[in-house]
């Protein structure tokens, strides 16, 4: 009796705790997830936001008409380009410069960490602005260096076939810091006298990277992998800001399709359009943790 | 720990057993120094741009077109900025950003860390159930949601308020994960201390968990923080008039307005943007990398 009574307390008390979350939670965020998948098979459009149930239902209308239509055909292309680019790149490089640092060799280790971290924490719209500066061609610092050395740069954002490279440099430069941080906390938790015992039995640097370092890598390089495609699979602001997803639609993606549907006022396939997105992500997290995850 | 010993002058820090110390001359050799030359140019590669950027923002737009560059402002001036705060309405943008960022930061905090106590420490009916919903939705992206948000928003008539840029970011399910991740670590004794003492559950959670967990805390403030000073589509979506612009909303449709550009406003407004996250991430830079690196390996 004073067992239940005691539970019952906490029960409420723990209700207390958990309500504000949950009221928010539930009305901004699992109405929404729930919603989406009503309209993206309803042809909702902007004329029927205030009477959002009366719409007809489509099927797959949306998703077949998706799928058909050129334009998101080649922001889907895009897309894969810029993930299949950007995120090896990304990783690489953060694999690299960690294993760098990582060596006893560095003179300010901090101030190397600090640097390359920084790009992190800026807001991509500041540092969009700031890139489509330095790639002006004619007095941009890119185009200016590459004049110095004899090199005629190319007309970066307005040329189709520069355009998403630029992209794809500006996002990496952005976020190798991010996963950088990680695989180097990654690298310090590997035990030195691994590499000592491996060293005595003749082992070289690349035959320990192999052997050693990657293996015992592998979660948090899996990590990494997932937060960096979760996120440039969405990439958006970049071209909003760089190059309103042009020259002839060369950097548009899917997400800024999403967002021009949506001010179209085609509320139903922006969300059936969202929604291969979402699959996509889910499919290449999916990839990547069979790809990575620890051999057992 | 040097800091310490300075300080009170009898206290000594006990000689640290230190990782063992390479010899000075190893850090000189050819291969030492090639290292970190490349760091070096890395270096200048990665932090470039920004110095870039805040050393342009002083320039005159006619310098600013100049070919070659000038590496230094030769007639600095702060026309750029007095044009953006006097002219364009930046100060109200830069007031609304950080309204909005505060007020995000604290709710959220304050409300992942009590429903984090209540599925970490307490049992009650449901919790399961809340637990696996919160963790199902950690994975869905802001784009999925943010069309049948703007139609909610919208009948809930609150396109254009402050309310629309702050509700949605209140109930954060990565806040979440994390704090019961710290919470789980706290010794059920310590709880039932406070209980028999005669604390209530709310008086239990103030003055022993929540002063418990302040490096928890204080990494998911920073990141919250940072996620709604950065935040572009969802303002971009929510907010229609431009009294309730934050920040990068201003900048990004500036940047992508009719008008011809002018270089000089847009740099000074990227540095607007930037400058003040970057000054407190090299304040706290200590904290905020190791708090990362925490989150990523928990």
């Amino acid at each position: 009796m004073a067992i239940s009574a005691r539970r019952r307390r906490t029960g409420l008390a723990a209700w207390g705790f958990a309500l504000p979350f949950t009221i928010l939670f539930a009305v901004f965020m699992l109405v929404p997830v729930a919603s989406s998948l009503y309209m993206a098979f309803t042809d909702m459009h902007g004329a029927d936001l205030r009477t959002p149930w009366a719409v007809n239902f489509v099927g797959f209308d949306n998703f077949a008409a998706a799928l058909a239509d050129p334009k998101f055909q080649q922001a889907a292309g895009n897309t894969l380009y810029f993930v299949g680019v950007a995120m090896p790149l990304t990783l690489g490089v953060a694999l690299l410069l960690a294993v760098l640092l990582n060596s006893g060799l560095v003179w300010f280790r901090s101030v190397f960490r600090v640097g390359f971290y920084a790009p992190v924490v800026t807001s991509i719209v500041a540092v969009a602005v700031v890139w489509r500066f330095l790639l002006q061609p004619d007095f941009g610092l890119v185009n200016s260096a590459l004049g110095l050395v004899g090199i005629d740069g190319p007309r970066w954002l307005t040329d189709e076939v520069w355009a998403m490279p630029s992209l794809i440099m500006m996002a990496t430069w952005r976020n190798v810091g991010y996963s950088m941080v990680i695989l180097l906390a990654g690298l310090q938790g590997i035990p030195r006298d691994l590499y000592e015992a491996s060293a005595i039995d003749g082992a070289g640097a690349v035959r320990q990277f192999r052997s050693i370092t990657v293996p015992l890598l592998r979660p948090t390089l899996l990590f990494c992998a997932v937060i960096t495609g979760i996120g440039y699979l969405q990439f958006f602001e970049e071209p909003f800001v760089m190059t309103q997803g042009g020259p002839l639609g060369a950097t548009n993606s899917v997400a800024y399709e999403v967002f021009n549907q949506f001010g179209f006022g085609n509320y139903g396939l922006s969300a059936a359009m969202s929604y291969v997105l979402f699959v996509a992500i889910v499919i290449l997290s999916y990839l990547q943790f069979r790809l990575l995850r620890t051999e057992k | 720990m040097t800091v310490l010993s300075e300080r009170s002058g009898t206290r000594r820090t006990a000689p640290r057993p230190s990782a063992p110390s390479r010899p000075a001359a190893r850090r000189f050799t050819p291969r030492a120094i090639l290292l970190n030359v490349v760091l070096l140019l890395g270096l200048a590669a990665s932090f470039g741009p920004l110095v870039w950027m805040i050393v342009s923002s002083v320039k005159p737009e006619g310098e600013i077109r100049q070919f070659p560059p000038t590496l230094f402002p030769e007639q600095p001036t702060w026309d750029n900025y007095t044009e953006l705060f006097a002219t364009l309405d930046f100060p109200r943008f830069f007031a609304n950003s950080v309204v909005v960022a505060l007020v995000v930061t604290a709710g959220s905090v304050l409300f992942s860390a009590m429903v984090g106590y209540a599925l970490a420490k307490l049992d009650f009916p449901g919790r399961r159930a809340l637990f696996l919903l919160i963790m199902g939705t950690l994975m869905v992206p802001g784009m999925v949601t943010f069309v049948p948000l703007f139609v909610l928003v919208a009948n809930l008539d609150l396109i254009n308020t402050y309310a629309a840029l702050i509700l949605p970011f209140l109930a954060a399910p990565f806040g979440v994960f994390l704090m019961r991740q710290f919470m789980l670590d706290i010794p059920d004794e310590l709880l039932d201390a406070a209980r028999v003492d005669g604390a209530g559950e709310f008086r239990t959670f103030f003055a022993v968990v929540l002063p418990q967990t302040k490096p928890a805390l204080a990494t998911l403030g920073i990141l919250t923080f940072l996620g709604s000073w950065n935040n572009f589509l969802w303002p971009l979506v929510a907010v229609q008039s431009a009294d309730k612009y934050t920040l990068p909303v201003a900048l990004a449709l500036y940047s992508t307005g009719q008008n011809t550009v002018q270089y000089g406003l847009l740099v000074a407004g990227a540095t607007v943007i930037v400058l003040p996250i970057l000054i407190v991430f090299l304040a706290l830079q200590r904290h905020i990398v190791q708090g990362i690196s925490t989150t990523g390996l928990k």
